[in-house]
């Protein structure tokens, strides 16, 4: 698990390898740390958690901005509310 | 090379099915009788598919409830068996179906609890290990040979188990609720539909689900009404009332937050519905009520246990047949298997090829093997270090759990309650709270590697 600021307000957390539930888990947590509007960029491998990581951004306002898969890695830009 | 990528996914995921048509002509080719256990091959097959499409994971329903309140899966599982309890009604009555309930008792209530602790750490329940492994997930192929072997050393080991079976669990009262309700067997369709489906699995799920609603869910949907009824009332104000119709609203705005999740649950419940019925109608088309005395007629009687039987549900199941492949492996180091009741009299050790239960976890493999190459979802990801461990140590979990309650989430809780078997609940209630606690260490674990990641937003900010 890496995470690392790409630039002022946007973050990457990258879980590839992990299998659930460490990918939401640590998409829920990197997301609290950060500031309203700030861009987590999550990448990760793990279909299951497709379906958790949109769930959980639904039920706490977060925007998926950009969603993208390449060779079985799904990177989604999540804004916080 | 984005398109030889596309194609040689595409290439795999029909080489898959071609091959389980060729095994199956094959096999029936050989004997017609084999097509009992094709038939079952390919059900898994079908279960593998929606599993992996609808990423249908029993272990997520209580955990991410608890990890990050996200009722998708826990909404998903209480559609799948209601469908399926229905259907199970229908069969029943109309003597279709392949179900006995199991024996009623705390061991249910502990072995889920063990079970729920495992499949936390494992990443997946039992059938969510299959499908997940199909992914190419390299964890969950771990917890699988840790599930198998765990198993059949836990059966075989001591002769305590043996003990607990014979001592505690064999004397247990078995009965649905449709039986103890109207009395006996051979009810009617409304007896096994007020009492197995209404009762013992319609009005706990609404209950469930009503709970989910209410503690976890509701906050953020009723914050999203509150916010579209403030925004139509007039200038000067007002009071935003919720009504029943609201909450009614809101529990429907639950149900089908993922569409996805609650349609896979639908067909999983039909299918294991028809699977059920179609067990049943081969047995009949056969003459045969477990496929070992098939084994027996043409001569692989060593393969069946004393009784002349193999593990043979007639419905969907998944974690015997994983002992008996475990068994099978250390048959061949040398090890005595079969001085203990759960193979030597209840279930044998059937060749791989021969194992009816088998050939449908590989078929559910296969399925979802498929379905994600053709969705560019399959990549073979080895485990790390830190995920081995949980693979395994979840997957031992899993595996005594599974034995201590006679099945997994599928055997001991998703067929079981639609049946109209109360314990089928105690295994829930177990799992959940073996979920809660291996939610609560995985958040300390993940708590404690971002701060090793020295991951502090506040100073990076300027």
């Amino acid at each position: 698990m890496k995470v690392k600021k790409l630039e002022n307000g946007v973050y990457q957390l990258d879980v590839k390898g992990y299998v659930c539930p460490h990918p939401q888990l640590y998409t829920m947590k990197t997301l609290q740390k950060l500031k309203s509007g700030d861009i987590l960029e999550v990448l990760f491998d793990n279909p299951s958690s497709e379906e958790s990581i949109t769930a959980l951004c639904d039920k706490e306002g977060h925007e998926i901005v950009e969603r993208r898969s390449d060779g079985g890695t799904f990177i989604y830009r999540i804004k916080k509310a | 090379m984005a398109d030889d990528a596309d194609r040689r996914r595409k290439f795999w995921a029909f080489s898959v099915v071609g091959i389980m048509l060729i095994i199956s002509l094959w096999y029936y080719s050989v004997n017609p009788i084999y097509m009992y256990i094709i038939a079952y091959a390919w059900f898994g097959f079908a279960y593998g598919i929606l599993l992996q499409w609808g990423r249908f994971c029993f272990a997520s329903a209580w955990r991410d409830l608890f990890a990050i309140g996200v009722t998708r899966m826990f909404v998903g599982i209480m559609v799948a068996m209601a469908v399926f309890s229905v259907i199970m009604a229908v069969l029943a009555a109309n003597d279709l179906s392949t179900f006995h309930p199991g024996p009623l008792g705390i061991h249910e209530l502990i072995g889920g609890l063990i079970f729920g602790l495992g499949m936390v750490l494992a990443g997946g329940c039992a059938s969510g290990t299959l499908y997940k492994s199909g992914e190419g997930n390299g964890t969950s192929m771990l917890a699988l040979v840790a599930i198998s072997f765990s198993q059949a050393i836990f059966v075989d080991a001591q002769g305590w188990f043996d003990k607990l079976l014979r001592g505690y669990i064999f004397p247990q009262p078995k009965f649905t609720i449709a039986e103890k309700v109207f009395g006996g067997k051979n009810l009617s369709l409304g007896e096994y539909f007020i009492g197995d489906a209404i009762i013992n699995t319609i009005i706990p799920t609404l209950i469930f689900l009503s709970l989910a609603y209410w503690f976890v869910a509701r906050r953020s949907i009723v914050k999203r009404i509150i916010e579209k009824k403030a925004a139509a009332l007039p200038a000067n104000g007002g009071d935003v009332k919720l009504s029943l119709k609201d909450e009614l609203y809101g529990f429907w705005q639950m149900i089908t937050a993922s569409k996805r999740t609650t349609l896979a649950g639908i067909l999983i419940g039909i299918i294991a519905g028809v699977h059920v019925m179609a067990m049943q109608s081969l047995r009949d088309k056969f003459g045969i009520e477990n496929f070992g005395q098939a084994l027996v007629k043409m001569g692989f009687v060593d393969e069946v246990s004393k009784r002349g039987t193999v593990f043979d549900p007639g419905y969907w199941y998944i974690t015997t047949q994983e002992a008996q492949i475990g068994a099978w492996v250390l048959e061949k180091f040398g090890w005595n298997m079969r001085d203990n009741i759960y193979f030597g009299i209840m279930n044998g050790i059937p060749n791989p090829w021969h194992n009816p239960a088998l050939l449908m976890s590989i078929g559910i493999i296969l399925g979802a093997a498929a379905i994600a190459l053709l969705n560019k979802e399959f990549k073979f990801k080895a485990p790390t270090r830190e995920l081995a461990v949980w693979g395994i140590l979840g997957g031992v979990l899993m595996g005594i759990g599974a034995r201590v309650a006679l099945g997994c989430n599928i055997g001991a809780f998703y067929i079981r309650v639609a049946g109209g078997d109360p314990g089928g609940w105690l295994f829930f209630l177990g799992m959940g709270g073996g979920a809660l606690a291996s939610v609560k260490f995985l958040n300390w674990w993940t708590e404690r590697q971002l701060k090793e990641e020295d991951f502090d937003i506040d100073i990076e900010i300027e």
